[in-house]
């Protein structure tokens, strides 16, 4: 069938899928090797859902405390992902940690500071030091304009509000890839050399979510269906602490800088209960520990009235507060009316960062697919199966300079590949179809009851029976997903994109439950009632691979630590 | 459940002259935001109403929209807060794209003009700065770009003038505070960025979601700055009242 509806053509070296803070950094790179750049991005410019994140940015800087240094911040990362993170690009992130830092300075951003003028650092789970700069608990906002303001006044093109429906390869290279702008609701083919996904996470997978309308896993789904391999997709990030009342905000993110800043997590009976989970760390041990513990005290009948625990942070005082965790102030003043500096917050886990994702070469970023770098959140490697706070940030800068650079590089060696038209006459019709359907299925209530779903059988702790219920409620979904379709035209048609999302949606949980299934322990956020203990036999990575049609998965080892590195873990060393 | 009215106007601009008002009612639960009920109505009653949004969380300002007339965020808007009869309309300051979504790309191309921060000479990074210095430029930090300022600016909606606006101020007063930024940007914005249209009506800083301080803090020391460059009869009017000794 040959489609009727036109398209455009652009050209460029890189492609980059993301505005988040790692496809602008990898963005700033590849333009500085002068390459031509195009950045695809689901919103407008500077709204990626990176201008969310609040707590700051992890970095052994040691400005507030001197003994850190990059090996405890390696050790930090290794240990608290439960060793299933790639060693190397740990090791990568940790070293190159401080330059970013220092860079993102240069670039005009602008960090709390310390007594002495140098950029002030905080505590947070599961960090041995006070490691995390940041500005205010508007971190994200910092940084994301600074990367845009850098963007701004270079040559790369900016194409917001453009959904990417298919990437396009040729004998397993890259060649491009293709979309729909939604504001004029004209498609676009993209022709380029290289590609750097940085499509961000899958959280809006789950209906309890800290997540931006944008992380549905289109990243992962659309580079698995072009036949990159994706890993880990089983660890999912439940952060101990989302909102739980009204019923409207719940999900949205306390962020974990209020217990860094002495907040305490206390259940209905005044009892503050991590002391019994977690003796040494308390309310600042590692993000599963914190989040399992709430978890199991609302469980107990411990919870408060609206299904959550207590956090207090009222003996701070209004004026600390309001200086130091300003959002959050905000945030539970205009939407639960309630005065933090005065009364505790009612909190409870949500669905907040993807540790697995598309699987990448620790030194270049590419994947399987020659010319198909990934980075940030779509990306898996350095956070094993719990991810730290502030971690992520840094990997966004790290590893987004590292793929950009990459890219070039690649870009400069090759020669564009060639293809056929009808690849791209077959998916404008794919996505044509979605609106000539008027009996069609709503696609917002296959989406609703696939992410309530995930919520009841996915979350904390998992069982063999529950994820079963959850696979076959997918597959009941896929089926009827087939007939979704959607009133209107191309233009800024929200339904459209639901569509669309649908069906990555629908993949990448059906990874995440398969993950989750195979992986008979427990490990860091990943907890199976059935399985509750670390297995040595399990220090594997799982790998999804499309063969045609059918998902092949397969295990690897873990790389094992060098001795220089393994020496870190013996007493008294880093 | 309780139900309220919600009316939003609709339109698309490039395919029809039509704009009309559509009604809509919807149960509404506890602590339900404007965007909630909007999202409950492209779910469950028309899916083609074209919405903006992206955090519903009050942090990325997508999301503006004049509720009852009044210029907010409809995800930080509580319908508790605005009654049983809430008509919404887009932005006016941009022109419509579709339904609530409106076309704002203007100020990306104002921002492209705003040259970047530049550290002075001889200076590298770790650079050392001081809490009370950057704590200047913080407040214009916070800006989430909602637009809301230019939306209720009367040179911007009125005059069509070259006027950069508010929201642009604030990043000049960002990039000016920066305690160790070297350019000094108050000729542009006198010049092409019109900063002389502005008469210091305060309605931009009554809106911001922020609570940026945008004429006090941004634009009128940004005027005072500029009188020393160059003419301008409201910024030196400040600067007298400013000087009087009571
Ligand atoms: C509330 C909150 C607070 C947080 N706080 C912190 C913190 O303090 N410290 C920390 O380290 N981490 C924090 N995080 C986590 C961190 O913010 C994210 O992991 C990180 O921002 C992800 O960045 P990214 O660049 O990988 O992708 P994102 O910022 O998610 O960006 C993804 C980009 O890809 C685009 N995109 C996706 N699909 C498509 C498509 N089909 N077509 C075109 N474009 C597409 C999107 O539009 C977007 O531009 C927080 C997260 C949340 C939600
Ligand atoms: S103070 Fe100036 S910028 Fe603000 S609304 Fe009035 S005229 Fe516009
Ligand atoms: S200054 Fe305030 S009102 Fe204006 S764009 Fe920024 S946040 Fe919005
Ligand atoms: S959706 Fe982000 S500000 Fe409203």
């Amino acid at each position: 069938m040959s489609s009727k509806h036109e398209f455009s053509r652009l050209k460029t070296d890189i492609l980059i899928i993301g505005a988040g803070g790692a496809g602008l950094r990898a963005a700033i790179s590849a333009v500085e090797s002068g390459c031509s750049v195009i950045i695809a991005t689901k919103s407008l410019l500077g709204k990626a859902h990176t201008v969310m994140a609040e707590g700051g940015i992890a970095a052994s800087l040691g400005n507030v405390d001197p003994q850190d240094n990059w090996k405890v911040h390696f050790k930090d990362t290794y240990e608290e992902g439960v060793f299933l993170g790639n060693w190397k690009m740990i090791e990568i992130l940790a070293k190159e940690a401080a330059d970013r830092v220092y860079e993102l300075e240069r670039y005009g951003a602008l960090f709390d500071r310390t007594p002495d003028g140098k950029i002030m650092q905080r505590a947070f789970g599961a960090h041995t030091y006070r490691r995390l700069c940041y500005v205010g608990d508007k971190t994200g906002l910092e940084l994301i304009r600074t990367l845009q303001d850098k963007v701004a006044h270079s040559n790369a093109m900016v194409l917001d509000e453009f959904v990417v429906s298919k990437i396009i390869t040729v004998n397993n290279r890259v060649a491009g890839a293709f979309g729909i702008s939604m504001r004029d609701g004209t498609f676009k083919l993209i022709e380029c050399k290289s590609l750097v996904m940085a499509s961000g996470g899958l959280g809006r997978l789950f209906k309890v979510t800290s997540n931006s309308w944008e992380s549905t896993g289109d990243g992962l789904a659309l580079a698995y269906r072009a036949g990159a391999v994706l890993m880990d997709m089983e660890m999912v990030q439940f952060h101990p602490t989302g909102m739980v009342w009204p019923p409207a905000v719940r999900g949205l993110l306390v962020t974990e800088g209020v217990r860094g800043e002495g907040g305490l997590l206390y259940n209905k009976e005044g009892e503050r209960f991590m002391l019994r989970y977690s003796p040494q760390k308390k309310e600042l041990d590692a993000r599963d520990v914190v989040a399992r513990s709430i978890y199991r005290e609302i469980l107990a009948g411990r919870g408060t009235e609206h299904g959550g625990v207590y956090l207090d942070i009222t003996h701070r005082g209004a004026k600390y507060i309001k200086e130091k965790l300003p959002s959050m102030y905000m945030q539970y003043k205009e939407f639960a009316g309630i005065d933090i500096s005065k009364e505790k917050m009612e909190v409870a886990p949500t669905t907040h960062y993807h540790m697995g994702g598309i699987r990448v070469d620790p030194d270049t970023n590419m994947t399987n697919i020659e010319g198909l770098f990934a980075a940030g959140e779509a990306a898996c490697g350095v956070h094993g199966a719990n991810r730290l706070g502030g971690n992520s940030l840094v990997d966004l800068l790290v590893f987004g300079r590292r793929a950009g650079i990459s890219a070039s590089e690649y870009a400069k060696k090759v020669k564009q590949m060639k293809f056929d038209d009808s690849i791209v006459n077959e998916e404008i019709d794919r996505i044509i179809s979605f609106t000539e359907n008027p009996t069609s299925t709503n696609p917002y209530i296959l989406i609703d009851q696939l992410r309530e779903t995930m919520s009841k059988y996915v979350g904390i702790l998992r069982s063999a029976e529950d994820l079963q219920k959850a696979l076959d409620t997918i597959t009941g979904l896929k089926g009827k997903a087939r007939n979704v379709g959607i009133l209107g035209g191309l233009r800024f048609n929200p339904g459209l994109i639901a569509c669309l999302e649908l069906n990555n949606l629908l993949l990448s949980a059906e990874l995440v439950v398969r993950g989750a299934m195979e992986r008979k322990e427990s490990r860091g956020a990943h907890f199976r009632n059935d399985y509750p203990n670390l297995s040595d036999e399990w220090h594997k990575n799982i790998l999804f691979t499309y063969n045609e049609g059918k998902n092949d998965i397969t295990f690897q080892d873990v790389p094992e630590l060098p001795d220089y590195l393994k020496d870190l873990f013996k007493e008294g060393q880093a | 459940m309780k139900e309220v009215t919600i009316r939003i106007r609709r339109s698309e601009p490039s395919v029809s002259s039509d704009v009309h008002y559509d009604e809509f009612k919807v149960p509404v639960g506890e602590g339900m935001v404007v965007l909630d009920a909007v999202h409950y109505i492209q779910q469950n009653m028309d899916q083609t109403l074209a919405v903006r949004w992206n955090c519903k969380a009050a942090r990325c300002g997508s999301c503006s929209a004049e509720i009852n007339g009044r210029p907010k965020l409809m995800c930080k808007t509580r319908i508790d807060s605005v009654g049983d009869k809430i008509t919404i309309n887009p932005i006016k300051a941009y022109p419509v794209v579709k339904d609530l979504v409106t076309d704002v790309s203007h100020n990306y191309e104002i921002a492209k003009k705003i040259p970047p921060f530049t550290p002075k000479e001889g200076l590298s990074a770790p650079f050392k700065m001081f809490q009370i210095d950057v704590t200047r430029s913080k407040e214009f930090r916070t800006c989430i770009e909602c637009f809301l300022c230019q939306d209720v600016c009367h040179v911007i909606r009125e005059h069509h003038s070259n006027y950069f606006g508010p929201k642009h101020m604030v990043k000049v007063a960002a990039l000016d505070m920066h305690p160790i930024d070297a350019i000094d940007r108050s000729e542009l914005l006198h010049g092409e960025g019109g900063v002389g249209y502005c008469d210091i009506t305060k309605c931009c800083q009554n809106v911001c979601p922020e609570d940026i301080r945008i004429t006090d803090n941004a634009i009128i020391p940004e005027k005072e700055r500029i009188v020393d460059h160059a003419y301008d009869p409201i910024g030196i009017l400040i600067k007298k009242v400013k000087n009087r000794r009571w």
